[in-house]
């Protein structure tokens, strides 16, 4: 029970008011002490929780709720329309200078993932802006982080400015953006070194640096782990130097991420990205409703309806329900579409997005190992064409070749026949069914 | 109120620069933390709901989480009709006896590192992403060599950039002789080859650094408690020692870490990093209580000696050191 989210919390509350008829104000009351643990429990500042609960208790217990027909219902309207807007309201994007370059400058606390982070955004300013970034090495306190930005560098193919560690990041910034000019960079990201927001001496520099760079945007990185601390160190990075967003790192983690709502609270800055996994593609631009409707356990639809529709064809999605409708489906549509769903990212990360999923005992901790479908798809390639057409001509010789050719064992041939089998079977059943319910088939394995 | 005096006392006896190190890492956490507890005395002048009220936010700040800070409070609440307290001046001494009371649990035991007298030691260094694994590992290794011990240093951290060369550098700083592998290899592997490099050369220690992984991935972890298997073959005993490395700004998310960690690895003792900053690192408050994993080291500073055995009656000494001169004076 410790380590529930702030989405089950709530959920466990709504519960017991969902559905009532009537909502009293003892009700309201009990429940905003479950939403204060639970917000509490999940990081966000204990001033910010208190403000929160102070507002939707006022609009819950206030005409609005107990009058109307479905009050249960009502309060979780509330709290959810009150935690979006505490998370900022609607997504914003990145400064673009009247001159370019546009210069992006990437600060915080050591080890909240700057570095890292830099190498995602510039891969995004590359892939969905088509931008020519210029990545910009400017920490020359951690041993090797300026090694990390080079290879990160030549993971993505980026050109990466660095002077060594021996000159200051000031006059590291003032080159670079020179460079940039030069060589027509229309974006300059520059990775500073992680500091203490009480450091004087290495807030200053960072003062400096702003001044000789002129950044059209300054990123506060902060960890989605971050506790009560957030609100300080947000705070005052702010007052310092005036940051224009929040970038924050290692939500795919467990945390409930309360930091989040704190530090838009306190900076009134918006969050523009969260950092979501190790690899370079891993940064998504922040979405508050939908992140809102994540905590309460609503699922995040739209990100997975976005996700499908960058990812899936339409027509072969209509060719798909064909086949499935006239029970035609062979192991190569099934090869296809294993492709497809992959296409879509991590399947666990997918599987979260569902609504309600989270509730499923013993699915809400799954991790799917992306090997397994290698090694799936791995077995249907190495049957010849009429096999994966007609697979029940697959005799034990034939079984055997399969498992050798594709490094799997036989076993393993075995079960995905049989688990194709199944699925066909299952196909027949929904086709079978009257007509209205056959929707929400395309990814008949999910 | 003898407490604070038997506590200075004590302080005042070993006093050295490690406590004086501690109030100044611990300078801006105190002036918050402490101010904010004399302050709320100041105020009321009855113990009662709303005093209490007020002192669970004060704790639920420092990050000592909120099932901790309820338990607390019931105890201080008990501890309140039994002694018959009226006057909130009084709760000082009551909060901090049980604060220290929390730490230190049911053993008297110094948090100092499980070091073999004869043979290799090996000590496995563990954490999610940015909690200063690596340089964690450099201050411990400069501590150890000046203690007269050689060292080797493992660069179990295959998978972030330029991690290899953080080691390195550390290992150049320190003098001691670091064991890698390229980018990207298996790091079970790396550490097997320390561990044969550190046998052949007869090293005293060998600390084995590993990539950051957040505890909800579970391959990951699976690949962690391989690395432990390698180890635990290859000399029966070790690792001696599972340092887990939490950053002092984290909050409640260290205690999912500290229970998924210690499942995985069996952790024997936390390192508190970043202590130097505003952040309270209070959960290890609740770790030591629901998990009895000691802190055995807290990092206080950017410098290559910030790193301190912890001692929880210091550690409190250093929340608070206001109350304690204020009460001497009266």
């Amino acid at each position: 029970m410790a380590f529930e989210g702030l989405s089950e919390h709530l959920q466990r509350v709504m519960s017991k008011i969902r559905g009532k008829g009537k909502v009293t104000e003892a009700d309201v009351k009990e429940m905003m002490r479950e939403v204060r643990l639970a917000l509490l429990e999940a990081d966000v500042n204990f001033k910010v929780v208190k403000d929160f609960v102070k507002r939707v208790s006022e609009r819950a217990v206030g005409q609005e709720v107990l009058k109307s027909l479905t009050p249960g219902q009502q309060v979780i309207k509330v709290v959810k329309e009150e935690l979006t807007e505490l998370m900022g309201g609607e997504q914003s994007k990145i400064a673009v200078a009247s001159r370019p370059p546009t210069v992006i400058m990437m600060v915080g606390l050591q080890g909240a993932g700057k570095t890292t982070t830099t190498g995602k955004l510039a891969n995004l300013l590359r892939k969905r802006y088509n931008r020519k970034p210029l990545l910009v090495a400017a920490d020359i306190y951690r041993p090797a982080a300026i090694k990390q930005l080079e290879t990160l560098g030549k993971q993505l193919n980026m050109p990466v400015f660095s002077l060594g560690d021996q000159v200051s990041p000031v006059e590291i910034a003032k080159q670079a953006i020179e460079k940039a000019k030069e060589e027509h960079h229309d974006y300059v990201l520059i990775d500073t070194a992680g500091r203490l927001h009480i450091d004087e001496a290495l807030m200053d520099e960072l003062k400096q640096m702003k001044e000789v760079a002129k950044p059209d945007e300054i990123f506060l990185v902060v960890d989605a782990m971050t506790g009560q601390d957030a609100v300080n160190v947000a705070q005052s990075f702010h007052e310092q130097l005036g940051i224009t967003g929040v970038i924050l790192t290692k939500l795919d983690g467990d945390t409930r991420g309360g930091a989040a709502l704190s530090i838009r609270a306190v900076t009134n800055t918006p969050i523009k990205f969260v950092g979501m996994g190790e690899k370079l593609d891993a940064l998504e631009p922040f979405h508050p409703e939908r992140m809102a409707s994540r905590i309460l356990g609503m699922g995040d639809v739209l990100t997975l309806i976005e996700k499908a529709q960058a990812a899936v064809d339409e027509e072969k999605a209509k060719e798909l329900e064909q086949k499935i409708r006239t029970a035609t489906f062979t192991l190569d549509d099934f090869l296809e579409q294993l492709g497809q769903v992959r296409k879509l990212g991590p399947l666990d990360e997918i599987l979260k997005m569902l609504p309600g999923f989270n509730k499923i005992k013993g699915l809400n901790n799954l991790q799917i190992d992306e090997k397994q479908i290698s090694r799936v798809e791995a077995i249907i390639r190495s049957m010849t064409k009429e096999e994966k057409m007609h697979p029940e001509i697959i005799n034990g010789s034939r079984k055997k070749r399969i498992a050798k050719g594709s490094g799997t064992s036989v076993q393993e041939v075995n079960r995905l026949l049989k688990q194709f089998d199944e699925m066909k079977k299952m196909m027949k059943m929904m086709t079978n069914m009257p007509k209205g319910k056959k929707r929400g088939l395309k990814f008949p394995f999910m | 109120m003898n407490f604070f005096k038997k506590l200075k006392e004590k302080i005042t006896k070993q006093a050295d620069s490690v406590t004086e190190k501690f109030k100044q890492g611990l300078a801006k956490t105190r002036d918050s933390f402490a101010g904010r507890v004399n302050d709320l005395i100041a105020r009321y002048r009855k113990v009662d709901e709303e005093f209490f009220e007020e002192l669970e936010e004060i704790l639920i700040s420092a990050d000592v989480g909120v099932t901790t800070v309820m338990e607390l409070v019931d105890e201080l609440k008990m501890e309140v009709k039994r002694r018959n307290i009226q006057d909130p001046q009084e709760m000082q001494a009551v909060i901090s006896e049980k604060l220290v009371e929390i730490y230190r649990g049911d053993d008297d035991k110094p948090a100092e590192l499980n070091i073999q007298e004869n043979g290799l030691t090996v000590i496995l260094f563990v954490g999610v992403n940015g909690v200063g694994k690596t340089t964690t590992i450099g201050k411990l290794a400069h501590k150890l060599k000046s203690e007269g011990k050689t060292v080797m240093l493992a660069a179990g951290d295959t998978f972030r950039a330029g991690a290899i060369e953080q080691l390195e550098v550390w290992g150049e700083r320190v003098g001691a002789e670091v064991i890698k592998q390229t980018a990207g290899s298996d790091p079970a592997a790396v550490i097997y080859d320390a561990i044969q490099a550190a046998k052949a050369r007869g090293v005293d220690v060998l600390l084995c650094d590993t990539a950051g992984r957040l505890q909800n991935k579970v391959n990951l972890m699976k690949e962690l408690e391989k690395v432990k298997r390698v180890i635990e073959r290859e000399i029966p005993g070790a690792p001696h020692e599972v340092l887990l490395v939490l950053d002092a700004t984290t909050g409640q998310n260290a205690m999912s870490q500290a229970k998924t960690f210690k499942e995985a690895t069996d952790v024997t003792g936390i390192v508190l990093t970043k202590l130097d900053g505003t952040a309270k690192g209070g959960i290890v408050l609740a770790i030591r209580n629901e998990l009895r994993i000691p802190v055995k080291f807290v990092g206080l500073g950017e410098k290559v000696d910030d790193l301190q055995p912890f001692d929880p009656e210091r550690y409190v000494y250093g929340l608070f050191a206001d109350l304690l001169e204020d009460k001497n004076e009266q």
